[in-house]
């Protein structure tokens, strides 16, 4: 059984039509990189797997359920995406960082925190330092630990390292990679060729379709 | 009370206020000449109407028909608060509850305390502050809801994203929206008597009551402003935030 399972799934935005009978399965642990032109329905089709919105006409399915029969918000914090542009919430680093474990009526744990900030190579004292003197980087590295934080089953990752400074962009390749490693299956969007490289699958989309 | 009385002529004469409004919005072309006639025509056949139905109202002295007064006012400011809603999936209903529990916990407890008494002449005046404020909050609310949810939509989003009820992930906006829906009163209440004379205490010094009297009066509309705008904004707040999503609890699409 696939981990994930889209069947002729078709999106329609407004009178636009973004998708229209894709279909395509990604097993567990797989590494697969949707690729295509602006315009194919690529960040619309993570954004359907992760049950931001739902198809006009086709069928998603996670572990062999169908995502209609399925609490959305428990589902989201085992299919988590991670955006491109990623917004900072509140003051500090450590108000986004306790989001995860408020979502999950759970007290926050510093040293967890802490933690995660290591491995994006912010220092432990970043918990205090106030969003607005962070850099790009800086933000995407945060956003991206606050979707680790509690290990999703799957990562959706939409062009996170677009626009990101060379550092950065190596640091978050090398977390993804970990976490690759670790078990957690990736679907990511990206025009990047080191992650194309990094890819085991690629999917090419176009004109909302997947070509192969 | 009768030095009170205006008479005909001299209603008629004070219309000349009116003409002021529309020479203003002619000279400075605001193009307000056609509603503010409107507008004036719609207060003086409400105000007829009403005038004779209160009259009728408090010869009657029925609990049945009071309430059914009450009921009739919380109804028009229900309708009234959801109309300034800009949100298109806004529920009518969610306003009258929210008008319902509001004015009756209100006008419960001053009936309890004794503070107003179960007559006609005061329950439905008092009726009618209480509503008439708390549709302003409810309208405040609901804009201000409208506003968060579309300068922090991608904030809501990433929440929603990274598993969050639609309830946290909207705390933010909705708690912003019920203190902007329950400032103007706070504020009001800080300068009250220094910079206007409300209502209630204007109206009793007018007819002729002591002044010393009418603050007493004008210190309960105070309570009751405050505990009926916090009440009426909560309770539209807490049911209308999820009029922005749908039953899937996905962010619904800007229309």
């Amino acid at each position: 059984m696939a981990l994930i399972e889209l069947k002729q799934v078709a999106y329609q935005a407004g009178d636009q039509e973004i998708l229209q009978d894709v279909s395509f399965a990604v097993e567990e642990g797989d590494y697969l990189t949707l690729t295509g032109p602006s315009g194919s329905g690529k960040s619309t089709t993570l954004k359907l797997i992760a049950g931001l919105i739902s198809p006009n006409k086709g069928e998603i399915f996670y572990q062999g359920q169908n995502l209609d029969n399925l609490d959305l918000v428990q589902y989201r914090r085992q299919v988590s995406y991670c955006f491109q542009q990623p917004t900072l919430f509140d003051e500090t680093v450590k108000d986004n960082l306790a989001l995860p474990f408020a979502i999950r009526k759970q007290e926050f744990d510093e040293k967890r925190a802490q933690e995660a900030l290591k491995q994006v190579d912010l220092p432990a004292d970043y918990l205090d330092k106030k969003i607005t003197t962070l850099s790009g980087g800086e933000k995407q590295r945060v956003a991206l630990i606050r979707n680790l934080l509690f290990r999703p089953e799957v990562l959706l990752l939409d062009e996170v390292t677009t626009g990101l400074d060379e550092e950065s962009k190596q640091i978050v390749h090398q977390l993804i990679a970990r976490v690759h490693q670790e078990g957690t299956t990736i679907v990511q969007v990206t025009h990047d060729q080191e992650e194309l490289a990094a890819s085991k699958q690629l999917l090419h989309m176009e004109k909302g379709g997947v070509l192969k | 009370m009768k030095s009170m009385a205006v008479s005909d002529l001299s209603l008629i004469l004070s219309f000349a206020l009116v003409l002021v409004s529309v020479a203003i919005s002619w000279k400075e072309k605001l193009g307000l000449t056609k509603d503010i006639f409107y507008s004036v025509a719609r207060a003086i056949v409400q105000l007829v109407i009403v005038g004779y139905v209160l009259k009728f109202i408090m010869q009657v002295n029925n609990a049945i028909l009071t309430l059914l007064m009450t009921l009739f006012i919380i109804f028009n400011a229900a309708w009234n608060a959801n109309k300034r809603d800009p949100n298109p999936n806004r529920q009518l209903w969610q306003s009258i509850v929210a008008l319902l529990i509001g004015t009756y916990i209100t006008l419960g407890v001053l009936l309890l305390t004794q503070t107003v008494k179960l007559k006609p002449m005061q329950i439905i005046p008092i009726t009618g502050m209480i509503a008439g404020n708390e549709m302003v909050a409810m309208g405040l609310c609901y804009k201000a809801l409208a506003t968060g949810f579309h300068d922090q939509r991608q904030q809501v989003l990433e929440k929603i994203a990274l598993g969050a009820d639609v309830k946290t992930a909207s705390m933010t906006i909705l708690r912003r929206s019920i203190k902007t829906a329950m400032q103007p009163t706070i504020d009001s209440a800080k300068t009250v008597g220094l910079v206007s004379l409300p209502g209630m205490m204007s109206g009793l010094i007018f007819a002729g009551v002591d002044p010393v009297y009418a603050i007493k009066y004008q210190i309960m509309v105070t309570f009751m402003l405050l505990s009926a705008t916090g009440l009426g904004a909560v309770i539209a707040g807490y049911l209308s935030y999820r009029n922005y999503f749908n039953k899937r609890s996905q962010l619904r699409e800007e229309e």
